[in-house]
């Protein structure tokens, strides 16, 4: 899959354009840890234990298993450049990941090659994508972007296979998290310019509406703290950023 | 992960003791490893190129256990039962002695046996490929992996590269990581020697102005003699000399240093001796790139804790690498480095600058020092929890423990 293949389909739907705009100038620093999306990098170890967990949970496999994954499909939604497609398939998934902005997918293909990582990148909405049976869905950081987060939940849903799972993140609507990662994170340049918009935000009891509105369950939400001593860790406080555990109801 | 043709998750260079646990430590959780080292593998466990005896804390012991070697080393280790501290031989001793059911304060056990034990457990190890007398060509630290060239023709490929090659680590020098060193004015004499009387299971640390006097218990040989090994500290002019006198002045000069309390002292190996210095990286990473052991840090041997710190970089690189695995990360990624050169670094200089005060204050001559020392010797004797402070440091239970040190796979 390129991205010349792609390019010529409109995309419409969920994807905002400006979003998908802003994220694909972004797409070639990507994968720098100290460049525009550092903060990313530091997150990405804090939520990839919360996703083994909750797949070693969920599935029953060995916490010690170096391929929890092997044997089944995943799906990524709003997959950036493959900050967490790499991961999956590393622990031995089958990984699909879909993003609006074509110069991440290209920037994500990039960074795959070398390492012989098989990714199925594609330049599609969740709605027009039409995949199924995915074992685990993911979309982490993206709901907030989206135009339409409902139609968005929805096809999320119709990707999951039966017992599937589904982790999906997000910014609390706080004033914590406004001024956290809108104004402290983007004025002083943590976070890049234009990446949030507060209004956007969800909360918890806002977004496990819009799952069990289609057909899913909330199992578990766990908060992300910040602080700059530490950097991140997962935490029962949900007040700037948290992840949820969703299965079919 | 299988041993694909010369790809490997991390390439070590360095199959010294610190190099081959590493390797151990994380073949044991399931990851590949490539070993690279110029040394000829039977010099590498002949006891004659390395007659030092090294105290293996509790804390390193529970590793040795975790990776399933302590039972090959029992037979051959000397339990530490008790460490008995004192300026010369002037009265005001500290001991520490730990209750019985806290186990030995450590194993003293040969180099030569430690590293012959570690190096069969890789041999034998599917996951571990041994690269032995092969020198490094050339090594290329790329975005995506590394890969080391050997001078004789195979290229190696990973995501990481570990170096454990010592004080004069060559890739730390190619990364441009800034090392702090100096030499002390100092030499170690070791030997290894046999005495009239047992030893107790106790280890000796005789402060004198000219240097450190430490006797350490070895196992009895197979005939029933006694036996320690002294690592005797003397000032870089003497050393040679003292290394080269007739065995007969040298063992009465042991006699004086240890007051005769083993009775008769007789020097059963050759005196080898090895300049003592000081050296710390201000980091332990850089692209693709971690430190390990003297690689990063080298500290005087007075307390007998550089082969301990350094095992403890390798159980805390362990823990990192395999939660990384474990969660699909580049075993290169700069989030784990960052880990593991927060975990370590401020460890590493803690007991260093604490070692290198200790070796200064030892170091000063004149009755008001020894004074101070004896002052503090006798603080230290009297008060319960500094006490259990120094004794837990001499284990090597303080700090943030990886699993490993507590006896426990990550």
């Amino acid at each position: 899959m390129t991205k010349a293949s792609t390019t010529d389909r409109p995309i419409t739907g969920t994807i905002n354009p400006d979003e998908a705009a802003h994220f694909g100038a972004l797409a070639a620093d990507w994968w720098d840890p100290k460049g525009s999306s550092a903060m990313l990098h530091r997150l990405n170890p804090v939520r990839l234990s919360y996703i083994r967990e909750a797949v070693d949970l969920h599935f029953g496999g060995p916490t010690e298993s170096l391929k929890p994954l092997a044997g089944k499909r995943a799906l990524d939604v709003g997959c950036g450049a493959g900050l967490l497609c790499e991961p999956l398939a590393r622990l031995g998934a089958d990984v699909t990941g879909l993003d609006a902005a074509p110069e991440n997918i290209a920037a994500a293909h990039a960074h795959a090659a070398p390492q012989r990582l098989q990714i199925d990148y594609r330049n599609e909405a969740i709605e027009d994508f039409g995949g199924r049976d995915f074992d685990l869905v993911t979309s982490l950081e993206v709901i907030e972007h989206v135009d339409d987060p409902a139609a968005f939940v929805a096809g999320l849903a119709a990707a999951m296979a039966d017992r599937g799972l589904m982790i999906i993140s997000t910014p609390n609507r706080t004033s914590m998290s406004k001024i956290m990662l809108v104004e402290l994170a983007e004025l002083t340049g943590q976070i890049p310019r234009g990446t949030h918009h507060h209004e956007q935000f969800l909360t918890p009891d806002e977004l496990a509406k819009l799952l069990g509105d289609a057909g899913l369950r909330v199992i578990d939400t766990t908060g992300i703290s910040y602080s700059p001593a530490s950097g991140f860790a997962l935490s029962d406080n949900l007040a700037l950023n948290y992840l949820m555990t969703v299965t079919q109801s | 992960m299988t041993k694909a043709a010369n790809t490997s998750d991390v390439i070590i260079l360095g199959a010294g003791m610190i190099g081959l646990t590493q390797a151990l430590t994380l073949a044991a959780h399931g990851l590949s490893v490539a070993i690279v080292d110029r040394a000829d593998s039977a010099d590498l466990v002949n006891p004659g190129k390395d007659a030092r005896v090294s105290a293996i804390n509790s804390a390193s012991w529970n590793m040795m256990e975790a990776i399933g070697l302590a039972d090959q080393l029992a037979p051959h280790g000397c339990d530490i039962d008790k460490i008995l501290v004192n300026d010369g031989l002037k009265p005001g001793k500290l001991d520490f002695t730990p209750k019985d059911e806290e186990g030995p304060l450590g194993v003293m056990v040969e180099n030569a046996i430690l590293r012959r034990v570690l190096f069969e457990a890789a041999q034998a190890h599917d996951a571990i490929a041994l690269h032995m007398s092969s020198q490094v060509a050339h090594c290329e630290r790329a975005e995506h992996h590394v890969d080391v060239t050997l001078e004789d023709g195979p290229i190696l490929s990973a995501a990481l590269l570990i170096a454990a090659d010592g004080r004069g680590s060559r890739m730390r020098e190619e990364a441009g990581i800034i090392m702090a060193h100096w030499q002390y004015d100092h030499n170690a004499i070791i030997c290894k020697v046999s005495h009239e009387r047992p030893h107790g299971n106790t280890a000796y640390e005789l402060f004198y102005p000219s240097g450190p006097f430490a006797i350490l218990p070895m196992r009895d040989d197979d005939n029933g003699l006694h036996r320690s090994a002294i690592v005797w500290t003397v000032s870089r002019k003497d050393g040679p000399a003292l290394a080269q006198i007739n065995r007969r002045a040298f063992e009465a000069e042991l006699m004086k240093k240890s007051g005769g309390f083993l009775g008769q002292i007789k020097l059963i190996t050759d005196r080898a001796t090895y300049p003592l210095g000081f050296h710390h990286s201000s980091h332990l990473t850089a692209d693709r790139l971690v430190l390990i052991g003297d690689a990063g840090h080298g500290i005087h041997p007075i307390a007998g804790q550089g082969l301990n710190l350094g095992l403890r970089d390798v159980a805390a690189l362990t823990e990192c690498l395999v939660d990384g695995a474990r969660t699909g990360l580049d075993l290169g990624d700069a989030q784990i480095l960052a880990r593991y050169d927060r975990w370590r670094s401020l460890d590493n200089l803690m007991v260093s600058a604490a070692t290198d005060i200790l070796t200064r204050l030892f170091g000063l001559p004149g009755e008001t020092s020894s004074a101070i020392r004896r002052m503090g010797i006798g603080i230290v004797q009297r008060i319960p929890p500094l006490k259990a402070q120094f004794m837990a440091e001499a284990k090597g239970e303080t700090g943030d423990l990886p699993k490993l040190l507590m006896g426990e796979l990550v």
